[in-house]
């Protein structure tokens, strides 16, 4: 298979990553989007590494998911500590801040 | 690269000094919080934080010759970095006094005693009545530091995402820390973060998409391949795109604009002044040097782009500033306006432009800490006064504090012997010497709506009778009291003697590659 496919599936990827950050409401769902949106660029990444023949993209991958690790746990961190107070995980239901 | 053997990297330690001093008190101050009882724990971490920084600048001016690139490439010390940098570390400093203040509130500081407690809970209020105060503010602050500084000089597309991160990761944690009104701080904390996070992946897809199309992630790489191959495809439009928006985001330019009214609100006033001013700096100096140095070949591509960004951010955050209600939502809008005025200065793509972008960032990082400064001890009963209309009468009441709040607004306004109209006059110049008239002519039109709520603010603190429910100026500790008077001297000095800023901005030269 050339790495056509895998680009052609990491930019698929990305954009349901995209489209669910969009349209979805659920916090804990929107985040789980954002790591999908990581984990295709780590995926081009590794597939653009192949097309080159160099190493960087490869290493790149494994850089990406150590922060998308620390991602998690600031992430979670504030949903959890608003899903507390709120007994909810609704991105649209915090709505204090306006005008 | 070499697939047969990895040989160790050559790294020049002394060099990397200024970074390892921040990162190791960071380091330093998460053992603290584990190990130090508690009543110690305050001490300790205001000498690491105040003393890494010091140490951070000392070593900084006495490496400031150097002009290489450090750690394989990864890193480049550069006149324009080495300045921001120096920027990062003086911004975060006075920043740095105003998360120390511990007088305003009766409560204690203005941090939640504990992040986790739940908001008005019988948990929350016993630690509120046991007056326990929480430390973890610091190496939080210092990892953000470090992030900045790192994002400023970073030479490839990996070290720019992970400083990038390590920036924002600790500032999503520090705009929920409010002690009061604290729902409003957590819902700031999860906008910033969720848009944030979504923001940063856009930009590593957008590195993904470089990286395939040149075969490398240093900038210097980037911009040889670019040159190489003329002809351009939709992955590096792409790529160079996906990568503006992560970086646009950050600094709040329309149409990516809307965490930063939200989370300039809802986060405690001292995190806002200290993210209002120096991530706006860390922001530009990558966009400057990831368009200047990366995507030169370019600039016939993303000049337009920008320009355009550039207008509507200035127009947007002027006209939508005016109807404001609440006065840090009023500076938020503000703060959009400015960084479109910046953008002004990136776009030109001329050194002059990278210049007068500097010498802006300087300008506005000082007023946005004095006015946070000032947000911070204007307070009603209930903690700070957020409406405007509380402001009322508060220049007659208090004049020193009134004086130096209509100085600040006066400098974000542009007008004569204050900062902002050496800065807005450097940007001006440095777009019409690129023939950019109609911007010029735009960023004019908006400084005039801008200048309308700017002067709102004084008309309404000098000449409008003081409300029942009005605010008055709590009396702060010496750091909240020095933060404010280095903000009030630096945004007079730069009106009335930029020169030496300016010669030492010429000195600086260009990036490096």
């Amino acid at each position: 298979m050339s790495p056509d496919h895998y680009i052609l599936l990491s930019v698929v990827l990305f954009t349901i990553g995209t489209i669910g950050v969009l349209v979805r409401r659920n916090a804990i769902v929107v985040f789980m989007s954002i790591e999908l949106m990581l984990n295709s660029a780590n995926l081009a990444f590794v597939a653009f590494a192949r097309m080159h023949g160099n190493l960087d993209g490869q290493v790149i991958a494994f850089f990406v998911m150590v922060v998308a690790a620390a991602e998690v746990v600031v992430g979670l961190a504030i949903i959890v500590a608003l899903y507390r107070s709120r007994r909810s995980a609704s991105i649209d239901e915090p709505n204090l801040l306006k005008y | 690269m070499n697939t047969d053997m990895l040989t160790a990297p050559s790294v020049d330690y002394m060099a990397i000094l200024p970074l390892l001093i921040v990162a190791g008190a960071a380091v330093i101050g998460v053992i603290v919080e584990t190990f130090a009882p508690r009543g110690a724990r305050r001490t300790i971490q205001l000498f690491l934080a105040f003393g890494s920084l010091v140490a951070a600048f000392v070593a900084l001016v006495s490496e400031a010759g150097l002009r290489s690139l450090e750690v394989e490439g990864a890193i480049a010390f550069d006149g324009p970095g080495m300045l921001l940098m120096g920027l990062i570390l003086l911004a975060s400093f006075v920043a740095a006094m105003l998360i120390a203040e511990r007088q305003l509130d009766p409560a204690g500081d203005s941090f939640a005693p504990r992040a986790s407690a739940l908001p008005g809970s019988r948990d929350e209020r016993e630690l509120t009545a046991r007056g326990y105060l929480q430390t973890e503010v610091w190496p939080l602050f210092l990892f953000a530091v470090l992030g900045m500084m790192l994002f400023v000089i970073s030479n490839n597309l990996l070290m720019m995402f992970i400083s990038l991160e390590v920036m924002s990761l600790p500032l999503y944690l520090l705009a929920g820390m409010a002690r009061r009104r604290r729902l409003l701080s957590q819902e700031a904390a999860m906008k910033y973060f969720i848009l944030g996070a979504f923001s940063s992946a856009f930009f590593l897809f957008g590195s993904a998409l470089v990286y395939g199309f040149t075969g490398s992630v240093e900038f210097a790489a980037i911009s040889d391949a670019l040159a190489a191959q003329p002809g351009q495809t939709y992955l590096v439009i792409g790529g160079v795109g996906l990568i503006s928006v992560g970086l646009l985001f950050k600094i709040g330019a329309v149409p990516f604009h809307q965490w930063v009214p939200d989370v300039y609100q809802g986060s405690p006033s001292a995190v806002t002044a200290f993210m209002a001013a120096t991530v706006k700096v860390a922001a530009f100096g990558a966009i400057l040097r990831i368009f200047y140095v990366a995507f030169g070949g370019l600039r016939w591509d993303w000049e337009i782009l920008l320009w355009i960004i550039a207008g509507l951010t200035m127009v947007v955050g002027s006209i939508v500033a005016v109807v404001q209600t609440d006065i840090k939502r009023m500076i938020a809008y503000s703060s959009i306006a400015q960084a479109g005025f910046i953008l002004m200065g990136v776009a030109s793509a001329t050194p002059e432009g990278l210049g007068a972008s500097i010498f802006y960032l300087t300008a506005y990082a000082f007023t946005t800490l004095g006015i946070f400064a000032v947000i911070m001890i204007v307070r009603d009963g209930s903690g700070e006064a957020g409406r405007l209309s509380q402001w009322a009468g508060l220049g007659r009441r208090s004049p020193v504090v009134g004086a130096a709040f209509a100085i600040f607004m006066l400098s974000l306004a542009g007008i004569p012997l204050t900062s902002g109209f050496i800065a807005k006059f450097a940007v001006f110049s440095s777009a019409l010497a690129v023939d950019q008239v109609i911007p010029v002519i735009i960023a004019v039109i908006s400084s005039v709506i801008a200048a309308f709520f700017y002067g709102r603010v004084i008309v309404i603190m000098y000449f409008r009778e003081p409300e029942s429910d009005g605010a008055t100026v709590t009396v702060p500790s010496a750091f909240t009291t020095l933060a404010l008077a280095i903000s009030v001297a630096v945004t007079v000095l730069l009106g009335v003697l930029p020169q030496p800023v300016l010669d030492l901005i010429e000195q600086a030269g260009v990036f490096i590659r």
